[in-house]
């Protein structure tokens, strides 16, 4: 700082924590939730210190869900959502670096309209066309697959227009070099661009994870049944059911174990998540 | 800009941009595609005969009080999504930006709600002001504020807009940060030397340098409430009660899929679309002139 104002430094830490703790209240009472009775969450005020019940609430929507009949056990969801995710990151990761590279290092008739025909997909976002795109899906044979859940979502730019920024700023001495030693264009891809990309690959993934990860409204649309069902769609829908008497430690379980993952990939991954987010927008 | 050096071969970038092409078609062209087709006929119920209706689909919107409702909603919303939540990020990066001890700490609290799904959020801030255990809601009964949001449209409205801010505030903070550690030290030192105090300083030369962020952020907050808080009111809402919280990517998927109006719903998509690419178009203009800076 440019001066010593000891007042302004303490009112910066005073307004930063607020913001945090507001910013964490909400997660702090679904944790505190999670760890009671099912009695002790139906009186209000319910309490804003966890309880000792912990390990059998999340235990008992792991295995049976959230405990009515044909609901489904939170396992069996927090799979299908990691696959998803994963097959979102890797599969636009896959697809976008190797059509980023034909883009960049290539000269062929109608790589413009190549460029083009991806570049206006940056514009609609999934929510826009939905009813269409599940008309689509449908009559591909695609409803309650993994295919159906993953291959849609991949149809997307960001990650070939970062690829394509990195790969430019690649020096042509290498590509040079590459091809003085006789290296086909694979070879180079795989030797030096593919390695050299790692830092980008690692940030495209984390944010393409969450995306994944998050997908509600899709999901929701081309599964019907449980054995495809995510776990934030399973979530959003339980706490929309009109319980006569509602289980809020299992639903606030539930929630908390939709979170978890990518929160965690966040936290851990921070370096790679701000450096992907950024790098996303240009 | 144009790579120098390139590969000569006459098959292999086919095969390379082949995939993401034949996706793009499929997913992507084919049904926008069928929402401009659709969203010129009419079908009906039982969805065996359609017939073309040219444009009876949009004029019929346009004379649809609902519509104008949805729309003017949308755009209130829009604008208490980004007003709250650009000031409250700018608040925050400022004060963080102040901090050096513990800086990595505060931002690593920060950061998070990214990475929670919007419909998760829905739940969360649903469960708060939850009108018979929340504890929000409890609180404000305590100082004689009835709370109940499944019943009060304004009060729906409101949790909405909370739960849409809280889940987009880390991306907003984030890159206000960024923005205010690019403005150079040399610039705040002069006006300190000049007798500028901090609040003089922040006005004169801070927040006008920061201004591009905060546009380029105005964008892409007005799309994130246009677009990406779908999950939200789906799962706080549903668009109740009597339609207060009904923004326009709500309507579509409700007219679409509940309403079973395939032409007023693929008719609401093609508006949607062009709102979309207005709103793009503006967004890369901009990032173009934010280069030359």
């Amino acid at each position: 700082m440019v001066e010593n104002r000891p007042f302004l430094t303490i009112l910066s830490h005073v307004v930063v924590l607020i913001g945090v703790a507001i910013i964490a209240f909400p997660v702090w009472m679904t944790f505190v939730a999670s760890t009671h009775s099912q009695q002790t969450m139906l009186q209000s005020p319910i309490p804003i210190w966890p309880g000792p019940h912990l390990i059998e609430n999340y235990a008992k929507v792991l295995t049976d869900g959230y405990g009515r009949v044909g609901s489904t056990p939170v396992m069996m969801t927090l799979t299908n959502s990691l696959i998803m995710a994963l097959g979102v990151a890797l599969g636009k990761i896959a697809i976008s670096i190797i059509s980023a590279f034909a883009i960049v290092y290539f000269r062929f008739p109608g790589r413009m309209y190549f460029f083009w025909a991806i570049f206006v997909t940056l514009m609609l976002p999934v929510e826009v066309r939905i009813v269409p795109t599940y008309g689509v899906v449908a009559s591909l044979g695609m409803l309650d697959s993994y295919s159906g859940l993953i291959i849609p979502l991949i149809a997307s730019a960001t990650a070939t227009f970062l690829f394509r920024q990195f790969f430019l700023s690649v020096p042509d001495e290498l590509t040079e070099a590459a091809r003085v030693d006789g290296a086909s264009p694979m070879r180079f891809f795989w030797d030096i661009l593919l390695p050299m990309s790692r830092t980008s690959i690692a940030a495209m993934f984390v944010i393409q994870f969450i995306y994944g990860w998050n997908q509600y409204l899709w999901p929701l649309l081309i599964t019907t049944k449980e054995s495809y069902y995510t776990v934030v769609m399973t979530v959003s829908r339980q706490a929309n059911v009109v319980d006569s008497v509602p289980s809020w430690n299992l639903l606030m379980a539930m929630a908390m174990l939709a979170m978890l993952p990518p929160v965690l990939v966040v936290v851990f991954m921070q370096r790679q998540f701000v450096r992907g987010l950024v790098e996303t927008e240009k | 800009m144009e790579k120098r050096v390139t590969f000569n071969e006459r098959w292999l970038p086919y095969l390379l941009v082949g995939p993401q092409i034949v996706i793009t078609l499929v997913f992507f062209f084919w049904p926008s595609g069928q929402a401009i087709y659709q969203s010129v006929l009419l079908e009906d119920a039982f969805g065996g005969n359609t017939k073309f209706v040219f444009l009876d689909n949009f004029i019929h919107l346009f004379n649809d009080p609902g519509y104008y409702h949805s729309a003017r909603l949308t755009v209130v919303f829009s604008f208490l999504v980004a007003a709250v939540g650009l000031a409250a990020s700018l608040l925050l990066a400022v004060m963080a930006d102040r901090i050096i001890r513990g800086a990595t700490a505060y931002k690593t609290f920060l950061v998070w709600p990214y990475a929670v799904a919007p419909a998760v959020a829905g739940v969360l801030w649903g469960f708060l002001f939850n009108p018979s255990v929340g504890i929000i809601a409890w609180m404000l009964q305590g100082i004689g504020i009835e709370f109940n949001y499944v019943i009060n449209g304004n009060q729906a409205l409101l949790l909405v807009v909370i739960a849409a801010v809280w889940n987009q505030i880390s991306y907003n903070f984030l890159f206000f940060l960024a923005g205010l550690q690019s403005i150079p030290k040399s610039l705040i030192e002069a006006a300190a030397i000049d007798g500028a105090g901090p609040g003089r300083r922040f006005w004169d030369i801070v927040f006008p340098l920061l201004s591009p962020t905060g546009f380029f952020l105005l964008v892409v907050n007005i799309i994130y409430a246009f677009f990406g808080t779908f999950g939200v009111v789906d799962s706080l809402t549903k668009g109740g009660p009597a339609k207060a919280t009904e923004i326009l990517v709500f309507k579509v998927y409700n007219d679409g899929f509940r309403g079973q109006d395939l032409g007023g719903s693929s008719a609401q998509s093609v508006i949607l679309m062009l709102v979309v690419v207005l709103l793009t178009v503006v967004q890369f203009r901009f990032i173009e002139r934010r280069v030359h800076y």
